[in-house]
C-alpha cells in the first residue's frame, strides 16, 4: 500500500511540473523563450511515477518532450528555466534549449531531440551500471514514433543480449506531431515488439499515477534483481499542441471524442479527487500548495527574464575537453 | 645503444590497447568481430585472453546503436574503444557520431566528456570496390566536435593510439588496411603522442608536401629518389586530421613558396581543399607557382583492379606532380625507372593474397 505523503508527494511533483509548463504557455507569446517547446501537459504522471522510485545515482535519458522527466527526476527547475530563456545560467548555459535539458547531480543524463537518439545512449548508462556492478537502473523515456527508428531496436537487443538494467518506458500518445499510430504501425506491433526480443513486458493506464507508481516500484526492484532488461508500455496523451504554447485542436486531427476522454482522465485532476476523497489533503489544503508553488515558480520566470547573457562568447566557448 | 624492437603497425595497435586497458579498467574494446578468430587483423589478438569477455565486447551488427551505448558510458565515465572493420559501415553510425558523440561537450556545456576512440579501417584493392575502401576524412573532420587522426607509422600507431585513448575527446582514427603489415621501429614503453598538429618528418628547400596514411610511404620512397638529384622539401605527415592546425605548414610554405598537398581521400573538397585556401589566404605572395591539389576523383571506387589502376594516385603521379612544379619535367622519364614497381595495383606487397 502507498503512504499517505507518497501520494501528497507524488501529487505535489505532477503540480510542479503543470504549473511550471503553464508558466510557459502563459508567457511564450511575450517572445522571451525563444526556443520550441514541447509541453508534456497531460502526460505527467508517467515521469512522475516512474522517476519517484528511483534515486540520484540512477540515470534517465529523454527525448524533446523532456520537461517532464526532467523536474520528476530532481532536475535544476531555476536552471531549466533560465535555459528557455536563453540564459547562461541554464541547465546548457544556452547551447541546448528546451530539447536538450541535463542535470548531472539529479541523474538526468541526456535528452536528445532527434527521435530515439538518446535511447542508446541509456543502454550506455545501463552497461555503465554493469560494468561497475553498481546497483542502479537506467531508464529511457520515449514515444510511440521512437519504435519506428532502428537504433531502437538495436538498443532492445543489446540490452536483452548484454543483460542491462534498464527499463524502457514507452509513452504512447497515439501521435507522432500529427500523425496517427494506425498510419505510422501495424496494429498492435508497440505491444508486442520488446516481448519479441524476450523483454519483459508491462501494460499501463499512462494516467494512473498511483498504479504507475506502485508496479514500477515492482518492476525497478526486479530489474536491480535480475539484472535483465523490462518494458514498460503506458497509453497516454498529449493536451497541448506538439510543439509550442497553445491546444490546436481546432486543426481536427484528433478525434474529439477522445480529447474529451482524455480530459477527464487528466492525472492531475484524478490526484487530487483521491487526495480529497481519501480526506488526506482538503480543498483548502490543496488550494493552499497551489498557490504557494504557482508564487514560487512565477518568481522564477520573473527572475529569469530579466537576467542578462554573461557569456562566455563565442569565440571563448572551448570546442574541445 | 640498445637495438631497435622491429614490429608492425598491427601489432603497435594491439600493444597500445593492451596498455591502455592494464592502466586503466574503465577502458574497452567493442566491435563486429572484436572477439573473433582473425581479431580485426591481429589488433585485437589476445585481448579477450588477458581482460575476459566483460571488457572486449562482441557485438550484434548495430553500429548506430554501438555507439550510443559507447557514448553513454563514455558521459558515465567509460572509455570505450569501438572498432569497425571498415570506414562503410560505421556510416551507419552517423547519426550518433555526428548527433551525440560530436556535440555531448558542446551542449553540455562542457560538463559530458566522451572519451571514445572509434577506429575506422581503410580497405583497399583486391577488388574491395564502392562500399568497402571509402576514405571519408573530409566528412568526419567536418564536424566540430570530433578529432580525426590518420596514423601512418607503426611508432605513430601506438603513441597516437594512446594518447586517444588519454584523450577526453571523440577521437576517430582512420585506419589504412595497408599500413597494418608496415614494419618499424616500436618503443616497447608506454608513450604517448601529439594528436594536435601534423607532425615534420623531413626538411627541405625546394617545395612544401604534405601527405598521409599510404601516400606518405609512397612520397617517403620518392624522397630517397629526389635526395640523390639534389632536390629536397619539407614533408609534412598530416597525422592530424582534425584539430586541423596549419600554421607549421604555413610557415613552411613562405619559406618554400611550392606546396603539393596529398589527399587521402577526395581531391573535391578534400582536407587540401582547405589547406591550401588558407595558403592563399595568408600567404599568397609568398607562392613561386600554383599549389598543387593531389587525391582521389571524384566518383566512388571502382572493384576491378583494371580501374583502380586509374583511381589512386601512385608513386609515379606524385613523383611527376614533383618534377612539374619545380619545372624538371624533363627528368621524368630517368627518374621514373628509378621506382620500384614490381607489385600489382591492387596488394600492399606480394604476400598479400586476400581477400581482405
Ligand atoms: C530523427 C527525427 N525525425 C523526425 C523528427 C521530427 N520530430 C520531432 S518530434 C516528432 C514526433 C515524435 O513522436 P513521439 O516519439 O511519439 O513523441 P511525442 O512527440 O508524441 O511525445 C518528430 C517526428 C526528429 N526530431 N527526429
Amino acid at each position: 500500500m502507498i503512504s499517505n505523503n507518497n501520494l501528497k508527494s507524488l501529487y505535489k511533483d505532477i503540480l510542479k511540473i503543470r504549473i511550471v509548463e503553464e508558466g510557459i504557455s502563459d508567457r511564450y507569446s511575450e517572445q522571451e523563450m525563444r526556443c520550441p517547446i514541447h509541453l508534456s501537459i497531460g502526460q505527467e504522471a508517467i515521469a512522475v511515477g516512474v522517476c519517484k522510485n528511483l534515486n540520484d545515482k540512477d540515470q534517465i535519458v529523454s527525448n524533446h518532450r523532456c520537461h517532464a522527466h526532467y523536474i520528476a527526476k530532481g532536475g535544476d527547475i531555476n536552471k531549466m528555466i533560465n535555459e528557455f530563456y536563453g540564459n547562461s545560467d541554464g541547465c546548457t548555459g544556452g547551447r541546448g534549449g528546451s530539447m536538450h535539458l541535463f542535470d548531472q547531480n539529479k541523474g538526468v543524463l541526456s535528452s536528445v531531440p532527434i527521435v530515439s537518439s538518446a535511447i542508446p545512449l541509456g543502454v550506455g548508462a545501463g552497461f555503465y551500471f554493469k560494468y561497475n556492478k553498481q546497483n542502479n537502473v537506467a531508464v529511457i523515456f520515449l514515444g510511440d514514433a521512437a519504435i519506428e527508428e532502428g537504433v531502437f531496436y538495436e538498443s532492445l537487443n543489446y540490452a536483452k543480449i548484454l543483460s542491462l538494467p534498464i527499463l524502457f518506458v514507452c509513452e504512447n500518445n497515439l501521435f507522432s506531431c500529427f500523425t496517427d499510430i494506425k498510419e505510422r504501425q501495424p496494429k498492435n506491433l508497440i505491444k508486442k515488439i520488446s516481448k519479441t526480443f524476450d523483454i519483459k513486458t508491462s501494460f499501463l493506464d499512462g494516467n494512473d499515477t498511483i498504479n504507475i507508481f506502485n508496479k514500477t516500484k515492482k518492476i525497478i526492484s526486479e530489474i536491480k534483481k535480475n539484472k535483465q532488461p523490462q518494458f514498460i508500455l503506458l497509453d497516454t496523451f498529449r493536451m497541448f499542441e506538439h510543439c509550442g504554447p497553445n491546444k490546436d485542436d481546432y486543426l481536427n486531427y484528433r478525434n474529439p471524442k477522445l480529447i474529451k476522454k482524455w480530459d477527464k482522465n487528466c492525472p492531475l485532476k484524478k490526484m487530487e479527487k483521491l487526495l480529497i476523497s481519501k480526506k488526506i489533503l482538503s480543498l483548502k489544503q490543496i488550494s493552499d500548495i497551489k498557490d504557494k508553488y504557482k508564487v514560487k515558480i512565477d518568481n522564477i520566470f520573473k527572475k529569469c527574464r530579466k537576467k542578462k547573457f554573461k557569456g562566455p562568447n563565442l569565440k571563448e566557448i572551448k570546442l574541445y575537453a | 645503444m640498445p637495438k631497435k624492437r622491429i614490429i608492425t603497425s598491427s601489432e603497435a595497435i594491439n600493444e597500445a590497447t593492451i596498455i591502455a586497458m592494464k592502466k586503466d579498467k574503465n577502458v574497452y574494446v567493442i566491435g563486429e568481430g572484436v572477439n573473433d578468430p582473425k581479431e580485426i587483423f591481429g589488433t585485437t589478438k589476445n585481448l579477450k585472453k588477458i581482460f575476459g569477455k566483460k571488457r572486449v565486447i562482441e557485438t550484434p551488427i548495430s553500429e548506430n546503436g554501438m555507439t550510443g551505448l559507447c557514448i553513454g558510458s563514455a558521459m558515465m565515465g567509460l572509455k570505450p574503444i569501438q572498432v569497425h572493420q571498415r570506414v562503410d559501415f560505421a556510416l551507419l553510425a552517423l547519426e550518433q557520431i555526428i548527433n551525440n558523440c560530436a556535440k555531448a561537450f558542446f551542449v553540455s556545456n562542457s560538463k559530458h566528456t566522451v572519451p571514445i576512440v572509434i577506429r575506422l579501417i581503410i580497405g583497399r584493392g583486391w577488388g574491395q570496390g564502392p562500399m568497402h575502401s571509402q576514405i571519408l576524412d573530409s566528412l568526419f573532420a567536418q564536424i566540430p566536435g570530433l578529432k580525426v587522426i590518420m596514423p601512418s607509422m607503426p611508432r605513430d600507431f601506438k603513441g597516437m593510439m594512446l594518447s586517444a585513448i588519454k584523450d577526453p575527446n571523440p577521437v576517430i582514427v582512420l585506419e589504412h588496411r595497408w599500413l597494418h603489415n608496415i614494419k618499424g621501429s616500436v618503443p616497447k614503453k608506454f608513450y604517448s603522442q601529439n594528436i594536435n598538429k601534423p607532425n615534420k618528418i623531413k626538411n627541405g628547400k625546394d617545395l612544401t608536401i604534405v601527405a598521409n596514411g599510404y601516400n606518405l610511404l609512397e612520397v617517403l620512397e620518392i624522397q630517397k629518389i629526389l635526395n640523390s638529384e639534389g632536390i629536397s622539401f619539407d614533408l609534412f605527415d598530416l597525422n592530424v586530421i582534425q584539430p586541423l592546425n596549419t600554421d607549421s605548414i604555413i610557415s613552411s610554405v613562405k619559406k618554400t613558396g611550392r606546396i603539393i598537398v596529398i589527399d587521402s581521400g577526395f581531391k573535391n573538397l578534400g582536407i587540401g581543399s582547405e589547406i591550401v585556401t588558407r595558403i592563399s589566404e595568408n600567404c599568397l605572395e609568398n607562392l613561386k607557382s600554383k599549389p598543387v591539389r593531389i587525391g582521389l576523383p571524384f566518383m566512388p571506387t571502382p572493384s576491378t583492379r583494371f580501374l583502380a589502376n586509374n583511381y589512386y594516385p601512385n608513386k609515379k603521379t606524385i613523383l611527376c606532380a614533383i618534377l612539374d612544379i619545380l619545372k624538371k619535367g624533363k627528368n621524368k622519364i630517368k627518374l621514373e625507372k628509378k621506382l620500384k614497381n614490381n607489385i600489382p595495383i591492387d596488394v600492399p606487397d606480394l604476400s598479400f593474397k586476400g581477400p581482405f
